[in-house]
């Protein structure tokens, strides 16, 4: 039977919230088609997930609860993504493209020859069932209009906040089916050894609010202690966690950085939003110290509200801003700290 | 140890890329350089093979512009270069260069190790690289931020990958394509005289029929590109003391919903 397939992320038993994006986005589209909506939960936990897919929209769901799909693997997981794409022919498969979203969707389109469109910011299906869909290319500088030819089941990754997730039903109660693994464990060339969650990470691209240092980060007044090597950096590392990192906190949101800064060793690579460094787009992206480079804009110009804070009147990032403070965001970003702790009583 | 990279010619990274009056994409005079993702997966490549007295190749798959970015690679120290081409790769999709790349692959002497710079930024995708990995058969660790160890006599692999929620070290078995992070070493500038040498280098070009494939059918296709909207309105800028910018930042932020 024909279908709408939504892969459903899970990470340490939990799903990965963006996930529902791709389930509200499958939604429309399988009711377009006249389809069911099938979510595909697999790994830890993944029964009482299968539930919560049915109140975010799923109307039914494939479950796989194996230890060779406990934690995400690339092999076991695409094979039995494409072994289901042979056997039922669904029309189109969606998953959010986080990492793991855009290599399980490629990985099983290559194994069935199917068509596969990714970093999908806007999408339509036509009556004749041709998907169009839009996606950024040139690191965001162009867009790039997509068609697949939709006789076939079509691989569909979307980029994450580029949708709206759907708000859950309580009523909601899909139809559970368990699905079997496709590779036994002695099939597989890849184990896991650790996975370190703490060290230096920054879920970037999931964030709903963004606060970036750049250059100017090293312009803090504080003094760096004696026998401090290299005086601008200490200044910066200690403004990110002494003046970003507070702000940070107040409104729950990830830090990042220009490459000048990264580069400069102010901040961890992990940081680093542009076109080397991650592309974003959250609700609300604030810019200090940073002018602005057009490879830092491409990875930051689709965020809903762009506040920028710079010294420089003439950098370029007021030309992309929608609020502007020219100022020194060492006396800038306390006083919004402060402000934002009265206000949102945090 | 064979190992095997992939590189392409791309706009520079500061050049003002637009779509043109044709409807064409343009960078104006702007240089090409080589995708700046490939060139971690290059000074891997050359580092890696160093260590275990190994060999390197690079292949792109395009026509003539990308035979730059493969001089490049032969500046820095790879070893040999290849370029696949051929007409019918003018509207390939993914598919069609994962089909292409892996019996490249396949031609050349037996690898260990294909690396990958984590996407290639002029089609804005690292798709390709997984759907190589599939069409080779292959392994794939992506976002690989450092490799840990190579045991050519295990015929093993372990690195460390960069994810989303943290860091991960991973095994696999050889052969294995993998995809390298910006942070996994710094690449070298080419010399003087790998330059030279690499201007002299007659590089091979290899056709669909030398590799003996025929491509799965194409089944995405780009119609347009377009510029991205304009914005419309003009900067809003607050002025006043550090505290009044800040409380007025805090009243607009609250109108716009996006605390």
């Amino acid at each position: 039977m024909s279908a709408v397939y939504v892969w459903i992320e899970i990470f340490t038993g939990e799903a990965v919230a963006t996930s529902w994006e791709a389930l509200g986005a499958g939604r429309t589209l399988a009711d377009q088609l006249n389809v069911p909506l099938t979510a595909l939960v697999w790994g830890q936990n993944a029964a009482a997930i299968a539930a919560l897919a049915g109140q975010y929209g799923a109307d039914t769901v494939l479950v796989c609860e194996d230890a060779t799909l406990e934690a995400f693997r690339l092999e076991p997981y695409a094979a039995l993504l494409a072994h289901l794409v042979q056997a039922h022919q669904p029309r189109i498969v969606l998953a959010v493209g986080s990492s793991r979203g855009r290599e399980l969707l490629a990985a099983a389109a290559a194994d069935t020859d199917s068509g596969l469109i990714t970093e999908i910011t806007e999408m339509a299906l036509a009556d004749d069932g041709t998907i169009r869909a839009q996606r950024p290319v040139y690191a965001g500088k162009i867009t790039a209009t997509v068609t697949a030819y939709a006789a076939e089941t079509v691989f569909l990754a979307l980029r994450g906040r580029a949708f709206p997730a759907p708000e859950p039903d309580a009523a909601g109660k899909p139809a559970i089916t368990a699905v079997a693994p496709v590779l036994a464990e002695s099939d597989i060339a890849t184990q896991i050894v650790t996975f370190d969650t703490a060290a230096e990470t920054v879920s970037l691209t999931d964030a709903a609010i963004v606060i970036s240092g750049g250059r100017g980060m090293a312009d803090n007044p504080e003094t760096p202690p004696a026998g401090v090597e290299d005086a601008a950096v200490w200044k910066a590392q200690h403004g990110f966690e002494h003046t970003l990192q507070p702000l940070a906190q107040v409104l729950n949101a990830a830090v990042g950085a220009s490459r000048a800064a990264v580069d400069a060793g102010y901040i961890g690579y992990a940081h680093q939003v542009g076109q080397t460094g991650k592309a974003v787009s959250p609700d609300l992206y604030i810019a200090c110290g940073i002018s602005g480079a057009i490879q830092h804009q491409a990875g930051m110009r689709t965020s809903k509200v762009i506040v920028a804070i710079n010294k420089d009147p003439a950098a370029p990032i007021f030309k992309l801003a929608h609020y502007g403070i020219v100022g020194d965001l060492y006396q800038v970003v306390p006083a919004l700290t402060t402000a934002l702790k009265g206000k949102l009583g945090r | 140890l064979h190992i095997i990279t992939f590189t392409r010619s791309t706009p520079d990274t500061e050049a003002r890329v637009e779509v043109g009056p044709d409807g064409a994409v343009t960078w104006g005079n702007a240089a090409t350089i080589v995708n700046p993702w490939d060139e971690y997966a290059i000074e891997e490549a050359i580092l890696q093979a160093e260590k275990a007295s190994g060999s390197t190749s690079v292949i792109a798959i395009g026509p003539d512009m990308h035979e730059e970015a493969l001089k490049h690679c032969l500046a820095m120290g790879v070893q040999q270069a290849l370029r696949i081409w051929d007409p019918e790769l003018e509207n390939a999709d993914s598919l069609g260069y994962a089909t292409a790349a892996a019996a490249a692959v396949n031609k050349l002497d037996a690898a260990d190790l294909v690396i990958f710079g984590r996407e290639s930024i002029d089609i804005g995708t690292d798709q390709h690289i997984y759907q190589t990995a599939r069409k080779l058969g292959w392994p794939m660790l992506s976002y690989v931020a450092r490799i840990l160890a190579i045991d050519t006599e295990a015929r093993t692999i372990q690195v460390e990958r960069l994810l989303e929620q943290g860091r991960q070290v991973v095994t696999s078995k050889l052969p294995v394509v993998i995809s390298v992070m910006k942070d996994i070493n710094e690449p070298r500038y080419p010399s003087f005289i790998g330059i030279r040498k690499a201007s002299r280098a007659s590089i091979p070009v290899w056709s669909l029929a030398d590799l003996g494939i025929s491509l799965p059918p194409v089944r995405t296709q780009v119609v347009s590109y377009s510029n991205p909207p304009a914005r419309t309105a003009d900067v809003e800028m607050l002025s006043g003391t550090p505290e009044e910018q800040a409380a007025q930042l805090v009243e607009r932020l609250l109108e716009e919903k996006v605390l």
